[in-house]
């Protein structure tokens, strides 16, 4: 690389790292609010680095206070975990059926998964709340996790990865007597590892972020998740930005951590299928 | 979502099998797509149908099923009546804008991203942060960063000499643009990186021979670059327009629809109606015309494709 296009790079990176910085300012002020006393919160000009701390005042009141933040992490932790590994094994497993079993009706049936997928979840939010009351879903975290396994996108997503897997693999096995169980489990699974991960981390950060959900089909403050917990805690707290700051960075810091460590697949995932929650 | 999707795998050419096997492969199919195929069954294609059923009564869920009524088309033609329902629609029409702002700003910095920067995977997670980020959390933030009076927005404008800036969220007419600017926030991160992979999908050569007949800049982006991602343009104006007309989180979170309805949009209007008014068969009946206009993206979509998309 000649010395005048190395000088246009530098240049270009660092305007972006200026309109990087100005992008994500919101965070940087959501941070550094929620470092600080009270009083500082709105001074001006804004103190990115807090003059005064409050760091360990805050975010104790946040987790050890009134609220009960740490049962909200919880239940956000168990609901979403539990979705996450429910729905990756319903989805693989139909992803498996749709790819490599020759059944009868087969077209016709992922037509109808198909279309499942073109239905907006809020056109059918009023019919699954009185379903659910009636099964006795409503309210607890069973329900919750029902409603966010059962999504067509997995079964599409994971289907093109099998879809992938070579059918000699396949015929070799069959002939050496494994039935479908058995090739599903050990031979095609381990072979679409990355595509399982991919899909888990992205349904865990959406059903951690999920508000609507939760929002209808929980009715207790004890069965809260935190997306449900921050917006309480933010409109019962009234004038305690600095709290509302800690709580606000309490929900996102886990995705951020799992994004950074799981970047890879989950921007793989994103570009792959332009796949959306 | 491309078209491989809706090709099935092809079945094998098969000699006459015995029935049995033929059966069993049968049963091992039902088995693995009956856990989730019975899930949809329960919890969209019945629910689906029952909108469809609900739209057409006057009913609320708290009295019993006896109460039920079928009122026709009642619901409808009370709905295009319905100041608040209209509001709502206009909205979310408005919305729609969103998304080609998106598309603009994401295909620019994918562009810079990719072919003039070092760290591309820094930027990568900057930007893309947004959109993992909550949105409950983010309009919370938003909230106090719009704050009219000693938020930081307003004091920044007023120390650049603005004397009245706008109230923002508590403004008629800035409210619904405010709810816009943040979800253009949201969204640049998706679409940003669904065309760096379609950038990095563009052969080379294309670029190096451009190089040789002199081409400029402008010239490679409008003749190489941008036809060769319109396939990933439509997709993601097409996801686009849906999910702003999903938009609900937000709205709840950040405004409830406030100040007067100039920031309801449809998704939150059923919501309040169903869940708060408990007016069920009203509340369907508007689930049914957001239904409708999804629908009639998705066929736009189907039929658009080849037209708009030019390889």
């Amino acid at each position: 690389m000649d010395k005048q296009k190395r000088g246009v790079r530098t240049a270009a990176t660092i305007a972006m790292l200026i309109i990087g910085a100005a992008f994500i300012t919101p965070f940087l002020w959501m941070i550094s609010a929620s470092f600080k006393p009270e009083i500082d919160v709105f001074n001006y000009p804004i103190e990115w680095i807090p003059k005064h701390w409050n760091l360990y005042g805050n975010y104790r009141e946040v987790w050890f206070g009134e609220h009960p933040f740490g049962t909200y992490y919880w239940n956000t932790i168990k609901v979403s975990a539990l979705t996450t590994v429910v729905s990756v094994l319903v989805s693989s497993m139909a992803a498996y059926g749709f790819a490599h079993v020759d059944f009868k009706g087969r077209n016709v049936m992922f037509l109808v998964v198909l279309m499942t997928f073109m239905v907006p979840s809020y056109s059918i939010i009023v019919p699954q709340f009185l379903l659910f009351r009636w099964l006795h879903l409503f309210d607890s975290h069973l329900g919750l996790i029902v409603i966010g396994s059962f999504s067509a996108l997995g079964t599409f997503m994971l289907r093109q990865f099998f879809l992938g897997i070579h059918r000699d693999y396949l015929e070799a096995a069959k002939l050496d007597g494994a039935g479908h169980a058995r090739i599903f489990l050990q031979i095609t699974l381990p072979l679409v590892k990355p595509a399982l991960a991919t899909y888990g981390i992205l349904r865990f950060i959406w059903t951690w972020n999920d508000y609507a959900n939760p929002l209808i089909f929980l009715r207790s403050d004890r069965l809260s998740t935190i997306q449900l917990g921050i917006q309480k805690f933010a409109s019962e707290s009234g004038v305690y930005y600095s709290l509302i700051m800690a709580g606000t960075v309490s929900a996102i810091l886990p995705l951020i951590v799992i994004f950074v460590i799981g970047q890879k697949q989950v921007i793989e995932g994103i570009a792959m299928g332009g796949v959306k929650g | 979502m491309n078209n491989t999707i809706l090709k099935t795998a092809r079945s094998k050419p098969k000699p006459r099998v015995r029935s049995a096997a033929r059966r069993r492969e049968t049963l091992s199919g039902y088995i693995f797509i009956g856990p989730m195929f019975l899930g949809l069954l329960i919890l969209t294609i019945i629910p689906t149908l029952l909108t469809f059923i609900l739209s057409f009564s006057d009913w609320s869920f708290i009295s019993g099923v006896d109460k039920l009524k079928f009122t026709g088309f009642k619901n409808f033609s009370r709905l295009f009546d319905d100041d608040v329902f209209l509001t709502s629609l206009k909205n979310n029409l408005w919305l729609l804008l969103v998304v080609p702002i998106q598309l603009i700003i994401s295909l620019v910095l994918a562009v810079i991203i990719d072919r003039l920067v070092y760290w591309k995977g820094l930027f990568k997670i900057i930007f893309f942060m947004p959109y993992i980020s909550s949105i409950v959390a983010v309009s919370i933030c938003f909230q106090l960063l719009f704050q009219p009076s000693y938020g930081p927005i307003n004091q920044f404008l007023r120390s650049l000499g603005v004397s009245s800036p706008p109230t923002w969220l508590a403004d008629i007419r800035y409210a619904l643009p405010s709810v816009m600017i943040i979800m253009v926030w949201v969204g640049i991160g998706f679409c940003l990186i669904v065309y760096m992979a379609a950038l990095q999908s563009i052969p080379k050569d294309l670029y190096e021979s451009a190089d040789i007949d002199g081409a400029g800049a402008w010239t490679r982006f409008s003749r190489i670059t941008l036809p060769l991602v319109s396939p990933t343009t439509f997709f993601l104006l097409v996801t686009g327009f849906i999910s702003s007309f999903k938009a609900f989180d937000i709205i709840k979170v950040l405004t409830e629809g406030k100040p007067a309805y100039s920031t309801s949009v449809v998704t939150y209007y059923l919501y309040t109606t169903a869940f708060e008014n408990l007016k069920t068969g009203y509340a369907s009946s508007m689930a049914l015309i957001l239904f409708g206009f999804v629908l009639l993206i998705t066929l736009f979509q189907l039929y658009g494709q080849k037209k708009w998309v030019n390889y």
